[in-house]
């Protein structure tokens, strides 16, 4: 019994109709997520990585056509039903959205909603379930967990109400969790303690974390590995200090040079990236970069680059061979 | 005031995609096109009595298409005469309401304070007159004329608008664009005219062609009690009054144009439907 | 992107008339365009059954000096749109003076606010949101100069909008355009162009980045910073974004619950600040490089920003500063110097770097 990564998806599309056109969202990602590791998806609006975390549970818009295969375990999750998909979410992979608002029932109180999961999931009794959450609570640093049960969600900060996400999404001991965008609507010191609050429980429960979000800076901070898409497509994948080192894709490198830095001293401009992010329902032949790319070839425009293995474990989706670093040389 | 194309564009595609909408739409034009078209082709007139065809049937080969009514006069043109009068009074009293609504609310929204308080507790005392009883001092003191219905149904349905228009123009205020304005120097009437009202008039003319059925409902239950249109011109809600005291014996009387009110305040109501679908800007 | 460009508006620099009341308490200082005095912003809000009042700006000074970029730096419920807001007279100031070349901008009214305005501009967050979504750009860019220059025929207004929209990297086409076909980034670009068009020489940018795709961020804040440049404008950078504020500002300062923490040039701030809650802020903002990141190693603040309906005493940040003492609870900070800063901290000699 090999110990494959839990999470595999090979060629996955997601595709739907919408005002302007069909939209593939995303496009022919393969990408798998091993036992206990944290994983960053870095990307900008239209990127499809938020498409891509809700299909892997199920949760993608109704008139969306999925296409390829997600293999958690041993099951097909894409050929799941929805009863055994329940069966799934929550319990084994379980899921942290952006906005917490939106994502709590604001007539329940927060007691009934995180019991809720293991009264579903682990069919506990009601006394057993409070237990737990309170225990929960203490963990992702909620303190006065009696008092804040019975609290409902209007009446706790923007950062608590992430941290109940959290430990709803953690009381069933998942053994996968999807994080979209978890920090990125609260202020920068409560940001911080979100990163660090998971950081510190993947290391007491070994549960492998998939952070999506647009900001390198977080990326930089948690992730072991990252995977960087545009357009639907993953462009570059690799390990954390390896993806900041040594880039190999423009887009990375362009995204990298073009934040401003804190620790570094002020150049007079920033290294921009040219044009704008792709309209996901007019996307162009081949490499969707290409357009807004320094090191473009004729190749690129025509067909578009395979995701493919440079050194070990760190892989690009460009024609361009050989080193980058054209905008290194600019950027003060 | 160069019109907003882009948004008018997107939202004629959106309404076309409305399959019931778009079938009263068209349903709403043949049935004006016949009710101006048929009176000018067809030989018999809404007035003239022929006493030898009393309250005849629907017959095809004799020239009276529906029938007579009671007093020899041709049943389809009366009947379109009467959708004639009561689109006219749909569509005008509505536009007068409209009008008017429109002018209070986005006035009492935007300034806000105690002329907003003054102005729509104007309208809650207005809406506390009841109407009937207001109509029928108006027809004692002016007779039944035609400009007279379209006065007092106007006069009263301006209300609602008012009320749609203020809550409107309240959120709208809180818009950024509204905020961006104010720094560029727009203010008081300017900017009630080129920033709210353009952006109200999608849900006006959701609530306008939503109002057409109930003002000409207004109209016919006017028209059932004596007070609407005078004899020899007929209104749908007169040609009903007519024809329920001759249900019995001559249905087609009642029939005919109860089916002809119905399908316009259908039509009217699923347009109103596909509109707000089209122009809701809660859509987006 | 320099013809057409228009010049910024005509005061002379030699004039600076601070013959208001504020004058007398400001220490000698090189000609500042605005000066903000004890400035505080009060809403009454629903609460529980009744209203109580929230204090969202608290006596917050300082001064802008002409050609400057000033970063306004908070977290939520810091203020600073409030700030932002109360100098255009969008919300009402409960108290306080802006000074603006000798006039206070909190007590103009009519006419005067009205001429005022065309000196003072704001950028919006959401450039789509503070677009008219019923009107086509040109028409939005017309408006400011409609209101301002009425003297303009057609055509001229025209040829200045046309200049504006190029001077912000835009092409004709997109006058005819309307809100919703723009990009985000095009969008903020024509936000720009409104606020300009009309020559103003004080921009208030209200996280005029926040909104952006990170590719776009660095276009917009380019821009913003060679039109600056160019058109010596005064601009007011108002931004939760440490690394922009860096990138983009002369002088920073830091807003805490509505009251000032610290301010300082952009280099001593990030270098060595003085004040425990600027600390915290430059510790915990992201560092796009992995080794610099967790080398990082400090643990984050602890806590939550208290609501401003019931701030600390003495100090607001009290409840999440490592380094309060008795008198933090007792005594409010004042602002006073503290080697390159001015600081609102008891212990700010400690805070070293």
């Amino acid at each position: 019994m090999t110990a494959g990564p839990p999470l595999r998806i090979r060629g996955l599309s997601v595709r739907y109709p919408s005002d302007h056109g069909q939209i593939e969202a995303v496009r022919d990602i393969d990408l798998d997520v091993a036992a206990g590791e944290f994983l960053g998806i870095v990307g900008e609006s239209g990127s499809g990585k938020t498409q891509l975390l809700l299909s892997i549970l199920g949760l993608s818009a109704p008139r969306a056509e999925l296409c390829g295969s997600i293999r958690y375990r041993e099951q097909e999750l894409l050929d799941l039903g929805s009863a055994a998909l329940n069966q799934v979410r929550g319990n084994r992979i379980s899921m942290v959205f952006q906005d917490p608002m939106t994502a709590l029932n604001p007539y329940l109180r927060v007691g009934r909603q995180i019991t809720e999961v293991l009264r579903v999931h682990r069919d506990a009794t009601a006394r057993a379930a409070e237990r737990r959450a309170i225990e929960m609570l203490e963990s992702v640093h909620i303190p006065e967990g009696p008092r804040r049960m019975r609290q409902y969600p209007h009446e706790l900060s923007g950062g608590m109400r992430q941290r109940v996400m959290i430990a709803m999404a953690l009381i069933a001991e998942p053994e996968i969790l999807l994080a979209d965008e978890p920090s990125t609507a609260l202020d920068v010191t409560v940001q911080a303690q979100i990163l660090s609050l998971f950081q510190e429980l993947r290391a007491r429960t070994g549960t492998a974390i998939v952070l999506v979000t647009h900001d390198l800076g977080v990326i930089a901070e948690v992730a072991d590995r990252v995977a960087v898409m545009y357009a639907g497509r993953i462009v570059e994948q690799a390990p954390v200090h390896g993806l900041f080192a040594h880039p190999r894709h423009p887009y990375t490198e362009a995204l990298q040079q073009s934040i401003p830095r804190i620790d570094a001293p002020r150049p007079t401009h920033l290294a921009s990236i040219g044009g704008a992010p792709p309209n996901p329902a007019a996307l162009p032949a081949g490499c969707a970069f290409a357009p807004r790319c320094i090191y473009r070839l004729p190749i690129c425009e025509a067909v578009t680059p395979p995701l493919i293995e440079t050194t070990a474990g760190h892989w690009k989706a460009c024609h361009h061979d050989g080193a980058l670093g054209k905008l290194r040389g600019e950027a003060a | 005031m160069s019109g907003a194309q882009g948004f008018w564009g997107q939202a004629l595609r959106r309404l076309r995609r409305q399959r019931m909408a778009m079938a009263a739409g068209l349903l709403l034009s043949l049935i004006m096109l016949a009710c101006l078209l048929l009176p000018l082709l067809s030989p018999y007139d809404y007035f003239t009595p022929h006493f030898e065809l009393l309250s005849r049937g629907p017959m095809l080969a004799g020239g009276h298409i529906l029938g007579t009514d009671p007093l020899g006069r041709d049943l389809l043109v009366r009947v379109m005469w009467g959708c004639r009068i009561s689109l006219a009074v749909g569509i005008a009293a509505s536009l007068v309401s409209v009008l008017i609504g429109v002018t209070w609310g986005a006035t009492a929204g935007y300034v806000g304070g105690p002329t907003d308080a003054l102005m729509m507790r104007a309208v809650d005392i207005l809406y506390s007159v009841p109407f009937v009883p207001f109509v029928i001092v108006l027809t004692v003191l002016f007779g039944r004329e035609l400009w007279l219905i379209f006065l007092a149904i106007g006069a009263v349905s301006w209300l609602d608008i008012a009320r749609i228009v203020r809550g409107e123009t309240l959120s709208l205020k809180q818009r950024e664009f509204i905020e961006a304005a104010r720094v560029s120097g727009e203010r008081g009437a300017a900017m009630i005219a080129r920033h709210i009202v353009p952006n109200l008039i999608g849900i006006v003319i959701i609530y306008a062609t939503l109002a057409i059925p109930t003002v000409i409902l207004f109209e016919a239950f006017l028209s059932f009690l004596g007070l609407g249109v005078q004899s020899p011109l007929a209104s749908l809600g007169s040609l009903v009054a007519d024809g329920t005291s001759e249900m019995q014996s001559h249905p087609h009387l009642l029939i005919v144009p109860a089916a002809f009110l119905a399908a316009i305040i259908y039509c009217f109501n699923y347009l109103g439907d596909g509109l707000r679908d089209a122009l809701d800007p809660r859509d987006r | 992107m320099n013809t057409g460009v228009p010049q910024a508006g005509g005061a002379d620099p030699q004039r600076c008339d601070r013959t208001g009341s504020a004058a007398q308490a400001l220490p000698p200082q090189p000609c500042a365009l605005l000066a903000v005095r004890e400035l505080s912003v009060t809403y009454r809000v629903a609460y529980r059954r009744g209203h109580a009042l929230l204090r969202a700006v608290n006596g917050v000074s300082f001064e802008l000096a002409r050609g400057e970029t000033l970063g306004l730096v908070g977290e939520s419920g810091s203020g600073k749109s409030t700030i932002a807001r109360a100098l255009l007279r969008l919300v009402p100031a409960e108290s306080g003076v802006a000074s603006f070349h000798g006039t206070d901008l909190l007590k103009l009214s009519g006419a005067r606010l009205q001429a005022m305005r065309r000196h003072l501009q704001l950028i919006f967050q959401d450039p789509l949101a503070s677009l008219d979504p019923r009107m086509n750009i040109g028409d939005i860019l017309g408006e400011p100069l409609r209101v301002f220059e009425p003297q303009l025929s057609g055509q001229q207004r025209l040829q200045r909008v046309l200049a504006m929209t190029r001077a912000v990297g835009l092409g004709a086409e997109q006058l005819h355009r309307f809100a919703h076909e723009l990009s985000g980034g095009q969008a903020q670009r024509i936000g720009i162009a409104r606020a300009l068009i009309i020559e103003p020489e004080l921009i208030v940018c209200d996280e005029p980045l926040s909104a952006l795709d990170v590719s776009i961020k660095s276009q917009i804040g380019n821009l913003l910073k060679d039109l600056q440049r160019q058109l010596q404008l005064s601009l007011l950078f108002i931004s939760h974004d440490l690394a922009a504020v860096r990138f983009s500002c002369d002088r920073v300062l830091v807003l805490y619950l509505g009251r000032v923490m610290e301010i300082a040039g952009c280099d001593t701030l990030f270098k060595a600040c003085r004040h425990p809650y600027t600390r915290a802020l430059i510790r915990a903002a992201p560092i796009p490089d992995p080794v610099a990141a967790r080398a990082r190693r400090s643990a984050p603040l602890e806590g939550e920003i208290p609501s401003p309906l019931f701030a600390p005493s003495g100090c607001v940040f009290r409840t999440r500063c490592p380094m309060a003492i008795d008198r933090c609870a007792r005594e409010i900070p004042l602002l006073r110097q503290v080697a390159d800063s001015q600081v609102a901290c008891h212990r700010a000699e400690e805070v070293g770097d």
